[in-house]
């Protein structure tokens, strides 16, 4: 089993080595990198190119560890004892599975993506310790205990808005997507768009990385937005005349509002402009 | 084997653990670092830094470690012997496998020994000496099939050392950059969450409770939801040598701003005397005594100094001290007394921790406060935040 990239998704050599040395040796990979950079799309790609099913489980402020295993449906069960359901008797009614539970009992391998666990609670992580690391977990309301059939492969994302505990660090694997070069950039895009003009992407990655250059922009523009903008230019059919214009620093490129997503960045940068075009 | 690795990195102040290392043998074993020194070093990251601020030390450990291999001052160096003959066996196919196991290993060796004995010197090119290019089979870059890759990606545009060497990572030191972004990070650590307000949650655990209390009838419980309920008070330093420091104040600033409901914040100028102000243009018309503060703000605000503490020690030490104007009691009386009121707290500098020695008064204030003193970098302001986190 290995990963090498696939079909819309391009992994560097360091990428794919982590990855594989996660599936190998069975531990969780935790991926950080700035955002828009794929951290999300790994998991969904990896499951499709070794073609097993995906299972989500998407990290809110609120979430518990328990919820990825089981939560215990309290009120309904409650509800049916005040109607005399006679579903009432058994508790194992009230049970309902989490994503780990599902993947643990899940007839073939299963990849599991926990989606930016650093927005739970400080210790969200904590608490998933045990289970990452045997699999296996304790049901104590029918006194049962899960087991793995087979161990997920676990990815797990974080933007870094909390410090994630050392403990559990040490268990995983980890990997920091850089922002890709200009190399991997035009790989990228030739998956997303092979049809592309070579003299549009030329100028447009000139563009593009100009833009990330510009001092002071309070989010630089990542390969997702990239990705959208180019994808607009092919829409509009825009010519590759407008993006090239004599003085490169004094134009606004078109439809730029996919690549800065930020008022003050989008000011910043049209002052820039009009005090380049002033200077000229 | 790779003990002395592991030792250097925890030298360098790594927080490398056992059991990643372990975990990093597991991985070698199981053939996945075998492929180039490039594979290695991804490898040995990957398992033993998981903070992409410390990629940047271990470049430079990796970096340094290594680089006996690259000056090769003798076959002594600290690569051992294990590893390479089984990086090198892994990398060669089988055909070169059994070719090289009709030169045989110790030849080989004893040949790499005997080169490096009469190189003096870098080289690069040729077909005979160590270095790079060139068809030798010791070496970088070479294309001899019975090579000893030395620290290199065989033939190819990347080289394995470069990897490490461009130290991609610098900018993501937790020493050096101290963004806006970084310091809310940092300071999210200190949040406290209490409940509060009105009762808008529904408390499944108290509807349990209470409803089996009640004999089996629903009683629905609810509760106020959770907000952050740290306090924080901070004086700045404004003016005079803090004027250095302008940038990473106004970021420090506007991160609490965001983050902290309970913000209050106050000037002061070198040191803190019998008034603050919180508008430095108008600071001469509209003062707050400090004790106004301090009956204003109660206890479980946490305090925080954000200033250089560069002054004359008289400042500190003496009543009438103040260089603007005369003042009863000296610096040090109401630095005391500000420590009384408020137990948990500290005091953010923004000049380098190693140049603190060299200044009297910045002494003097750790020891009123009970070196609470901490460096206004990323990794001083975690140390603060952990402190003040503290039960006190």
């Amino acid at each position: 089993m290995r990963f090498e990239g696939s079909d819309n998704y391009v992994a560097t050599p360091d990428l794919m080595l982590a990855v594989n040395a996660a599936i190998r040796l069975q531990r969780p990979l935790l991926i950080k990198g700035e955002p828009g950079t794929g951290k999300t799309m790994l998991a969904e790609e990896v499951a499709a190119a070794l073609g097993m099913p995906l299972m989500q489980w998407h990290i809110k402020s609120t979430t518990k560890a328990q919820q990825g295993l089981y939560e215990y449906d309290a009120v309904s069960r409650l509800r049916d004892s005040q109607l005399g359901d006679d579903k009432v008797k058994d508790i194992g009614n009230y049970i309902v599975k989490g994503t780990l539970w599902q993947a643990f009992e899940a007839e073939q391998p299963t990849v599991v993506l926990i989606d930016e666990i650093d927005k739970a609670d400080i210790e969200f992580p904590n608490d998933l310790l045990r289970e990452l690391d045997r699999m296996e977990f304790h049901v104590y309301e029918t006194r049962e205990t899960i087991k793995a059939r087979h161990r997920p492969i676990v990815f797990i994302t974080s933007n870094n808005e909390k410090e994630l505990p050392d403990a559990f660090l040490r268990r995983c694997f980890f990997h920091y997507i850089k922002f890709p070069d200009r190399d991997t950039m035009q790989r990228i895009v030739d998956v997303h768009f092979p049809g592309i003009k070579q003299a549009l992407l030329k100028e447009a990655l000139e563009v593009f990385f100009g833009l990330r250059e510009v001092p002071g922009l309070k989010k630089k523009p990542s390969t997702s937005e990239l990705i959208d903008w180019l994808k607009l230019l092919v829409a509009e059919e825009i010519p590759v005349e407008a993006l090239r214009s004599p003085d490169q620093k004094a134009s606004i490129p078109p439809l730029h509002g996919a690549l800065l997503k930020n008022e003050q960045d989008m000011h910043l940068f049209e002052r820039l402009v009009f005090m380049a075009q002033r200077n000229r | 084997m790779l003990i002395d690795f592991f030792l250097h990195l925890k030298a360098r102040k790594l927080p490398v653990s056992t059991k990643e290392f372990l975990t990093l043998l597991e991985a070698l074993q199981a053939g996945l670092g075998g492929h180039s020194m490039e594979d290695f070093y991804f490898l040995s990251r990957s398992t033993l830094v998981k903070d992409e601020s410390l990629f940047d030390r271990f470049d430079q450990a990796f970096g340094e470690y290594f680089k006996g291999v690259e000056q090769i001052p003798g076959l002594d160096v600290d690569l051992p012997a294990e590893w390479l003959k089984a990086m090198m066996q892994k990398h060669l196919s089988p055909e070169e496998r059994a070719r090289l196991e009709k030169l045989g290993w110790d030849t080989l060796m004893e040949e790499f020994k005997k080169r490096l004995a009469e190189q003096k010197g870098r080289h690069e090119g040729g077909s005979k000496w160590v270095g790079t290019g060139g068809s030798s089979p010791f070496g970088n870059n070479g294309y001899h099939p019975e090579g000893i890759r030395v620290g290199g990606e065989s033939a190819g545009n990347r080289t394995a050392v470069k990897v490490w060497d461009q130290r991609e990572y610098r900018n993501l030191d937790d020493s050096v950059e101290l963004g806006t972004r970084n310091i809310k990070v940092a300071l999210r650590r200190l949040r406290r969450f209490a409940r509060q307000g009105a009762p808008d949650e529904l408390d499944l655990d108290g509807t349990i409770a209470a409803t089996a209390r009640n004999a089996g009838w629903l009683d629905l419980m609810m509760r106020p939801e959770r907000h952050n309920a740290v306090k924080v008070l901070i004086f700045f330093d404004v003016g005079g040598s803090m004027d250095d420091h302008i940038k990473v104040c106004e970021e420090l600033f506007s991160a609490c701003r965001a983050e902290f409901k309970h913000l209050e914040y106050f000037y002061f100028h070198n040191c803190v005397y019998d008034h603050v102000w919180r508008d430095s243009h108008r600071r001469h018309s509209e003062r707050t005594p400090t004790l106004d503060v301090i009956h204003k703000y109660g206890p479980d605000y946490k305090l925080i100094f954000v200033g250089d503490a560069t002054m004359s020690p008289y400042e500190i030490l003496q009543p009438n001290g103040s260089i603007e104007y005369s003042n009863n009691e000296a610096g040090a009386v109401w630095l005391r007394r500000l420590g009384d009121a408020y137990p948990s707290l500290a005091w953010l500098n923004p000049e380098p921790e190693r140049s603190w020695d060299y200044r009297q008064s910045i002494g003097l204030i750790r020891k009123i406060l009970g070196e609470r003193m901490f460096p206004l970098s990323l990794d001083g302001l975690t140390r603060a935040i952990t402190h003040l986190s503290r039960k006190q």
